[in-house]
C-alpha cells in the first residue's frame, strides 16, 4: 500500500534533485567536508522535511513538533540544505557553510541554531539523546514523534548498543531510528573494517521492530516510517540501503568520498549531470 | 576565630558533632528539588543506594530512570530528556561519570548547553578499600575545562544538600562532586550558600595566609586553623565550594590580606581546584603559593585515614604547607 500520490513521489523527487544541486554548491564553497554521506541521504532528508515531520520553519520551537536528532553530524550539510528549501534560512546562507561566524557549522550545533535539535559529530551519541527526548515525551504524554539518523560506521561505538538495549527495555514506539546503511566509512567498506550483519537480527534481538526500504524510494521511505506509527510495542529501525554518493555517477559507491568536498570543476561536472536527471532518479535496487 | 555570619554547629569541636557523607546530602537535596519542580528526573547506572538516588525513587518512582551499567548512556539519554525539557540528575561514581563519559558530556551537555546535572560520587581517595580504580582524582579537571559546565564541590553534607537543590534550578549544566564517607557535618540549616559565592569560615585578626579549601576534607583544614591560633599564627579559611565559575573576587581579596595561599583539595594538583585559584592569583596579585592535594599519584587500597595521611591532606599536612608558605614570604 502506498501513502503518497503520483505527483507527491514526482514533487519529492524533484525537490531531492534541487536540494542535492545546492548540498554541491554548498561543498564547493567550503572547501571541505563530506560528500558522498549527504548524497546518499538527500532522498530520506527531503522526504522528512516536506512529507514526514510535523513542523513549522516559521516557528522552530513550536513544542509538539516532532524531533529529528541526527546522531552522524557529519553528513548535515544535507540537513542544512534541506532546511533551507524547507524555509528554515535563505538559500544564500549555505554559502557560509564551515566558515567563520557562520551558523552552519561543520558539525551541527543546537545552541547556535536551535531547530537542528541537537549537537553531534563525535559518533555514537544520537541514539541516546533521542531516546531521552522520546522517553520524555512520553512521561508527559506528548503525541508528537522522535526521528533520530544514524550511520552504519557509527554502529562500532558500545554507546549505539547502550541506547539501542535501553530503547527496547523502555518499549519507546514513539522512537523511529533511521540506519543510513551506505556500506562506506573513513577506513572503507563497513564489512571490512568491522562487520556489523546481521544488523537486522541484532536489533530485532535487543527488541526493536526492524523495517528494510530502498532509500532512495520515496514510497518505501514514507511507507517504512507509516509502518513505524502503527507498531505500538517497540521503537523501529528502519535500514535505509543507500548509495553513497547518490546522484553523481561517478562518485558513487567510491569510498574515497566519504571525508572530501568536490573542487571547483569537479562539483561542474556533478552539478551538470544532476541538472540532466531533472528529479528522475530512480533506484538502482528496482 | 570562627566567622560568625557562618552559623556552624555549636559544638564543631568536640568529638560528638554530627557525621554524613556529603553524598546523603545529595540524596536529600535532590528529593527536595523533586518536590519542588516535576521537571526534575534521576538517572541512574546501577548504583541507586550507594549514590543516595533510591530516596529519589522510593518518593517518585515514575521520575527515576534505570540505565544499567552504562556511562555514556547515562549522559546522552540525559541530555536529551533536558534538551525536552526535563532537569536530569546523573549519578555515579566521579571515576565513571564524568570518567567514563567524558566526551558525551563534553558534546551533548556542555556543548549542546543543557542543564543535565552530573553528580560524581565516591570522589577522592577517601573511598578506601575499593582502590585506585574507584578513586577519581581528574574530575574536577575533567569539568572545569567545558565551557558552560559550573563546578561545585561541598565542604558538608548539609552544603551537599543545599547545592543540590541550588544546581537544579540554575539552567546550565553542572558538575557536583561528592563523597562515600562521612565527615563532619559543620554547617548548619542557618550557614550562607549561594552558587559562585565562597564562604569565609575562619578569619584571624592578622591573618598571615589565606586557605582557600573545598570538598569534604574541609573539616582538616578547620583543625589546622584552629591548631594554628593555638600557636598565634593567623589565617583565613575560605571555603572555596563553586570551583567554577569561581569567586575570584573572594579569592583575590583573602590572598592580599593575607599575603600567601595554601589551597586544599582531595584532588590532583594539577587541574584542580589549586590551579584554578593559581590562575587567578597569578594575574592579579600574585602571592607565595602552596597546594594540598594528590601529586601525581594514583590512589590505592586502604583505610580513608591511612590514605588521607598518605596523600598529605590531614591536619597535620595543611599545617606543615601553611608553615612553608610563611616561611616563602620572608
Amino acid at each position: 500500500m502506498s501513502h503518497l500520490h503520483e505527483d507527491k513521489i514526482k514533487f519529492l523527487e524533484e525537490k531531492a534533485n534541487l536540494v542535492r544541486q545546492s548540498l554541491i554548491e554548498e561543498l564547493v564553497e567550503a572547501g571541505s567536508g563530506h560528500t558522498a554521506g549527504p548524497l546518499g541521504m538527500a532522498d530520506i532528508f527531503t522526504a522528512l522535511y516536506f512529507h514526514i515531520l510535523n513542523h513549522d520553519a516559521k516557528n522552530p520551537a513550536w513544542e509538539e513538533r516532532d524531533r529529528l536528532i541526527l546522531s552522524n553530524g557529519h553528513i548535515v550539510p544535507i540537513r542544512y540544505a534541506v532546511m533551507a528549501h524547507a524555509g528554515y534560512f535563505p538559500l544564500e546562507e549555505l554559502k557560509t557553510l564551515r566558515k567563520f561566524g557562520t551558523r552552519l557549522q561543520g558539525h551541527p550545533e543546537r545552541p547556535i541554531m536551535p531547530a537542528l535539535e541537537s549537537t553531534s559529530g563525535p559518533l555514537g551519541s544520537g541514539l541516546g539523546q533521542a531516546a531521552g527526548v522520546a522517553l520524555a515525551a512520553r512521561m508527559d504524554g506528548k503525541k508528537f514523534r522522535v526521528y533520530c539518523i544514524m550511520s552504519d560506521g557509527e554502529q562500532d561505538a558500545g554507546n549505539i548498543w547502550e541506547s539501542a538495549m535501553f530503547a527496547g527495555a523502555n518499549k519507546l514506539s514513539n522512537l523511529t531510528a533511521i540506519l543510513d546503511r551506505n556500506n562506506i566509512q573513513i577506513n572503507g567498506m563497513t564489512e571490512n573494517v568491522m562487520p556489523l550483519e546481521p544488523i537486522r537480527e541484532k536489533y530485532e534481538a535487543f527488541g526493536w521492530h526492524v523495517i528494510d526500504i530502498d532509500g532512495h524510494n520515496m514510497e518505501e521511505i514514507v511507507d517504512g516510517v507509516e509502518q513505524a506509527k502503527a507498531i505500538y510495542e517497540k521503537p523501529t529501525l528502519i535500514i535505509a540501503h543507500v548509495i553513497p554518493g547518490k546522484g553523481v555517477k561517478e562518485i558513487e559507491f567510491d569510498y574515497i568520498w566519504h571525508g572530501k568536498s568536490p573542487k571547483p570543476e569537479e562539483a561542474e561536472k556533478f552539478l551538470a549531470e544532476l541538472r540532466t536527471l531533472g528529479g528522475k532518479i530512480k533506484s538502482e535496487h528496482e | 576565630m570562627i566567622h560568625s555570619s557562618q552559623k556552624l554547629v555549636e559544638n564543631i569541636w568536640n568529638d560528638d558533632i554530627g557525621q554524613a557523607p556529603t553524598r546523603d546530602g545529595y540524596g536529600k537535596g535532590v528529593v527536595e528539588a523533586g518536590e519542588k519542580d516535576a521537571r526534575v528526573v534521576v538517572l541512574c547506572a546501577d548504583l541507586a543506594e550507594s549514590t543516595r538516588s533510591h530516596w529519589f525513587k522510593e518518593k517518585f518512582p515514575a521520575r527515576y530512570i534505570e540505565l544499567g551499567v552504562a556511562e555514556q548512556n547515562l549522559a546522552t539519554v540525559a541530555s536529551g530528556m533536558a534538551n525536552y525539557g526535563k532537569i536530569p540528575f546523573i549519578a555515579s561514581y566521579a571515576a565513571f561519570n564524568p570518567g567514563r563519559n567524558n566526551e558525551q558530556i563534553r558534546t551533548t551537555v556542555s556543548l549542546n548547553d543543557v542543564p543535565v546535572k552530573v553528580c560524581g560520587m565516591h570522589a577522592g581517595v577517601s573511598v578506601g578499600p575499593d582502590g585506585a580504580t574507584h578513586q577519581a582524582l581528574e574530575d574536577i579537571a575533567l569539568m572545569r575545562v567545558q565551557p558552560n559546565m559550573s563546578v561545585i564541590v561541598p565542604a558538608d553534607a548539609e552544603e551537599a544538600r543545599k547545592a543540590t537543590y541550588a544546581a537544579a534550578f540554575t539552567d546550565k549544566p553542572a558538575y557536583l562532586r561528592f563523597a562515600r564517607e562521612k565527615t563532619p557535618v559543620f554547617t548548619t540549616v542557618d550557614s550562607p550558600f549561594e552558587i559562585g559565592k565562597a564562604n569565609i569560615l575562619w578569619e584571624s585578626e592578622k591573618p598571615e595566609v589565606a586557605i582557600i579549601a573545598c570538598g569534604s576534607i574541609m573539616m582538616n583544614a578547620l583543625y589546622a586553623v584552629k591548631k594554628l591560633s593555638e600557636e598565634g599564627i593567623g589565617t583565613i579559611l575560605l571555603n572555596n565550594h563553586t570551583v567554577k565559575p569561581m569567586d575570584e573576587g573572594a579569592v583575590i581579596a583573602a590572598a592580599q590580606k593575607a599575603g600567601a595561599v595554601v589551597t586544599v583539595e582531595e584532588h590532583q594538583i594539577a587541574g584542580g581546584m589549586g590551579s584554578a585559584v593559581a590562575e587567578v592569583l597569578a594575574r592579579s596579585n600574585p602571592v607565595p603559593i602552596e597546594f594540598v592535594g594528590v601529586e601525581d599519584r594514583f590512589g590505592q587500597s586502604g583505610e580513608t585515614n591511612e590514605l588521607i595521611k598518605e596523600y598529605g591532606m590531614d591536619t597535620d599536612a595543611i599545617i606543615e604547607k601553611i608553615k612553608k608558605v610563611i616561611q616563602r614570604k620572608k
